[in-house]
């Protein structure tokens, strides 16, 4: 069963763009839910395609929707900026790291569970475990079959085995949660999550990556064999837009990077002359009398608030460094996007200049693969230009979350101190009039 | 020069009096020459004794009179090698302490200048005029414990108004000592300018200067030292430690907060500079920037007034030095009075030896008599007058010596008690300071981060 618009890969480049409605077209075609999504919770609305800023849903159904659909982690899902924007049949998660031993090698494995309503799935549900070579194959394959896309980024490869440990639960719980968003980035795109290859990665029990299943991407291949040598005349503007902005922004997620890593070394050796100071009030407690209660009391306070201190650096370097590097990899990605569509509008351009010369001579009609150029061209930047409005929506959903987060833990880090302390102040306080009432006495 | 006429109590020696009879460890004599060690005076005692006194007495001057040390100002002239020098005068201002009524003008203050070498004399008369008191410090000739920030300059105008404060404290501090406030040269130091200076060094403390120094460096040994004043020693020395790493550890987290809360800056101008490239997010990025810049400029006044606090702590950390000085002072007076017991001991076994005519002790007279033959009755007699004499002075001179300690003991005991639960009392309150201090600091923390997330939700 079909849900309104075809929902096959779209940019199938063989129909004018005119004539394709587009996926992400907003206006035209509202998808309507189809009878594979009656299992929802009533009250569901179909809150549409936008153009990609995602409305804040306060439909609480659908909030329990995916409550009810899903055992997972429901902080994860709470967290998940794209939970509640759009209508979902596809729903994946990465968690459970396990540590696998052979003798060639040793890494770590994820379960990688499914759950969905697409007939383009066997099953409603499945659970299957894959490695990070994995996610990297599908990533590959992505690129590959779908170039016109702005495909989400993979955690870094290669960590320099010396300085940081693969293996510790801290490295490997960071590297979860990237994949897992990389996933349900996948799994939530309108055209991605329809690629054989995802259904593959989520389904397939091994996956032979060797064999490469044979697919039909064919504006995949053909974009690929641009040739070279054609040079690009006039870029639109609008994606000249595109790259400057990627350009500055990745620029200040790069300040931005170095500033919380700066902040984070002062922390550190703030945190490191704390706990000296708390030290130093405990050993004066030693040589009191009166004093001593209070001063053990101060200590503890300075104490708990190294403790908190831990926790807020711990954060940041878990939960806020690796989003930023992750969109500076996105953004990576994204530029190599816009480059692939240059390419092609140059390819498009140099063959229409000879075909122009050509026809001029000997008066053959348009070739077909000018046009074909054309429509390729025509597709590349649709596809772009819908996927940015997304990306867009998505990032700004995404800084939000990262930043707002940023600021709880900061004012966590400032309740737990404060608690300690006016708990300590009680603590003195009480002791004075009990001192004054005795001395009355 | 005025002494205050502590409560007279003189203990006379006397066989039936209940101290600790001390045995000289060489002389094998078990004789009662001194009175010194543990005496028997309870703490609760002396307490009870002093503390009405004190109550009485501390507050008189400051019943009679505000004091306080309003101002500072530069002033420049020519010192004693004809130089021109740059220094800060403070003003003191003293105002009698009367209800205004209601309507009506407070009366003007009497007001005149010092230097704070002039506090250093003041300080210094103090301690030689009372060596039984625990003279309270002045604030620090230099800054010291400074973390980056803070200016080690003297002319600095940060560190001419903690150090007006300190002084300001000194003389309220001495003004509600029980002994120290009745003092005339002190009370001419608060009321005459010009004259204090002549009338400090009429007082002839000088010569005493001499004996403090002596009792401070001296490294005189005392055979049976005082259990108490050893302790208390050893308990200044240990606090002066405590506050003294405290300080520094101190110092060395106030910078490294600082660089934490500066650096926060920074988000600001990056956040300023994004905002310029976003449509929907731009406002509240911009917005949220402002109050990473704010946050960064609060550290400022956050260590500000944490130097406070650190100022009450060096107060304790100066104090540690008056105590031991008492404490020393004590052990001086302590060996003198070994001494001449010492003496004492050994003239009256030189009689003791003449009357027996055993040699024990070796002397000159007693070889050469041997030698040459005994000396004649009148020669044995007139000796025997002599020694009579001097064991007469000795024991007089081990009386007085005697007394004085006790005496020492007692009133220095008594300023003692009063300091110690005036440190137990200050510390505390410090303490309870530090950590009001700490949850402003919080309150400020989430006030700024939840300004900061609204803006953040807003984007």
């Amino acid at each position: 069963m079909s849900v309104g618009a075809p929902r096959g890969l779209a940019s199938s480049g063989q129909k004018p763009i005119t004539e394709i409605l587009h996926p992400l077209s907003a206006a035209e075609e509202p998808l309507s839910p189809g009878p594979d999504v009656t299992i929802r919770v009533g009250g569901e609305k179909d809150l549409g395609l936008t153009n990609g800023t995602p409305v804040e849903s306060s439909s609480p159904s659908s909030a329990s929707f995916n409550r009810l659909q899903l055992d997972d982690d429901s902080e994860a899902d709470a967290r998940d900026p794209y939970a509640s924007t759009e209508t979902r049949d596809l729903f994946v998660t990465v968690d459970d790291p396990k540590k696998h031993v052979s003798t060639m090698e040793t890494y770590i494995t994820y379960r990688v569970s499914t759950k969905t309503t697409r007939i383009e799935f066997d099953l409603p549900e499945y659970c299957v475990r894959r490695r990070y070579q994995d996610f990297d194959w599908l990533r590959m394959k992505l690129e590959d079959s779908q170039p016109t896309h702005l495909i989400p980024p993979l955690p870094e490869k290669f960590v320099m085995k010396g300085v940081v440990d693969r293996f510790s639960e801290e490295f490997v719980e960071t590297r979860m949660k990237a994949l897992d968003k990389f996933l349900k980035r996948v799994a939530d795109h309108p055209v991605l999550s329809f690629n054989p290859h995802l259904n593959a990665f989520l389904s397939a029990k091994d996956l032979n990556k060797r064999q490469g299943l044979a697919l039909l991407s064919k504006v995949g291949e053909s974009v690929k064999q641009v040739a070279g040598g054609y040079k690009l005349r006039a870029r639109p503007l609008e994606f000249c837009a595109m790259g400057e902005y990627l350009d500055t922004f990745t620029q200040k997620l790069g300040t931005i990077d170095r500033i919380a890593q700066r902040i984070l070394k002062e922390q550190s050796e703030y945190l490191t002359e704390l706990r000296e100071y708390g030290t130093v009030y405990s050993s004066w407690a030693g040589s009191e009398e009166e004093l001593q209660r209070p001063l053990e009391g101060v200590a503890g306070c300075v104490t708990t608030c190294c403790g908190a201190m831990e926790d807020l650096s711990e954060n940041m370097s878990q939960d806020f460094l690796p989003v930023l590097r992750e969109y500076v990899l996105y953004i990576e990605s994204m530029k190599n996007v816009l480059r692939k569509r240059d390419q092609s509008q140059a390819e498009y351009e140099g063959r229409l200049e000879a075909a122009i010369l050509r026809k001029q001579e000997d008066r053959t009609p348009m070739p077909v693969e000018v046009e074909k150029c054309q429509d390729k061209v025509e597709c590349f930047n649709a596809d772009l230009k819908a996927d940015w409005e997304r990306w867009q929506g998505n990032k700004r959903q995404d800084f939000k979350q990262l930043l707002t987060g940023m600021a709880d833990k900061n004012i966590n880090y400032y309740e737990k101190c404060q608690a300690a302390w006016e708990s300590l102040i009680t603590l003195l306080q009480d002791k004075q009039t009990e001192d004054k009432s005795s001395d009355t006495n | 020069m005025r002494r205050v006429a502590a409560p007279p109590a003189v203990h006379c020696l006397s066989s039936a009096d209940s101290s600790v009879q001390v045995i000289m460890a060489d002389s094998g004599s078990s004789e009662e020459v001194a009175v010194i060690g543990n005496t028997d005076i309870t703490s609760t005692e002396s307490e009870n004794n002093l503390i009405n006194t004190m109550v009485e007495r501390g507050s008189a001057l400051l019943r009679k009179m505000e004091i306080s040390v309003a101002e500072a100002e530069k002033r420049t002239g020519k010192n004693t090698v004809n130089m021109q020098e740059t220094y800060t005068v403070y003003l003191i201002e003293v105002r009698p302490a009367e209800t205004v009524p209601d309507g009506g003008t407070p009366a003007a203050p009497d007001t005149l200048w010092r230097r704070y070498s002039e506090f250093e004399l003041l300080r210094t008369y103090l301690l030689v005029t009372y060596p039984y008191v625990i003279v309270p410090p002045l604030p620090e000739k230099r800054a010291e414990f400074v973390w980056h920030k803070l200016s080690a300059d003297n002319l600095d105008p940060d560190f001419v108004e903690r150090r007006r404060v300190g002084l300001e404290n000194f003389l309220l501090r001495v003004a509600s000592h029980p002994v120290l406030s009745n003092d005339e040269i002190f009370f001419l130091f608060l009321t005459e300018e010009k004259g204090w200076r002549e009338a400090v060094l009429e007082t002839g403390f000088q010569d005493k200067v001499d004996s403090r120094l002596k009792s401070l460096n001296a490294t005189f040994r005392v055979k049976n030292p005082d259990k108490r004043f050893t302790a208390l020693k050893q308990y200044s020395d240990e606090l002066n430690t405590v506050i003294s790493q405290l300080l520094r550890v101190r110092a060395r987290v106030a910078d490294r907060l600082y660089g934490v809360y500066k650096v926060h800056g920074n988000y600001g101008r990056v956040f300023s500079e994004w905002s310029a490239i976003e449509k929907e997010m731009g406002d509240g990025l911009q917005s949220a920037g402002h109050h990473m810049d704010t946050y960064a400029a609060s550290i400022d006044d956050i260590l500000e007034e944490e130097e406070h606090y650190a100022d009450q702590l060096k107060e304790y950390l100066y104090y540690t030095d008056a105590v031991r000085s008492v404490c020393k002072k004590h052990e001086l007076m302590q060996y003198e009075l070994e001494m001449a017991c010492q003496d004492l001991a050994y003239k009256k076994q030189q009689k003791e030896e003449l009357v027996s005519g055993t040699v024990r002790v070796f002397s000159l007279k007693g070889m050469t008599s041997k030698l040459f033959g005994q000396e004649s009755p009148e020669q044995r007699e007139s000796r025997l007058a002599a020694l009579d004499e001097n064991i007469q002075e000795g024991e007089e001179a081990v009386l007085a010596k005697n007394s004085e300690c006790k005496e020492f003991v007692r009133t220095a005991w008594g300023d003692i008690e009063r300091f110690k639960e005036q440190k137990d009392r200050d510390l505390r309150e410090a303490l309870i300071s530090f950590a009001i201090m700490q949850i402003g600091m919080c309150k400020k923390g989430i006030q700024v981060w939840s300004n900061a997330k609204e803006c953040f939700n807003k984007m």
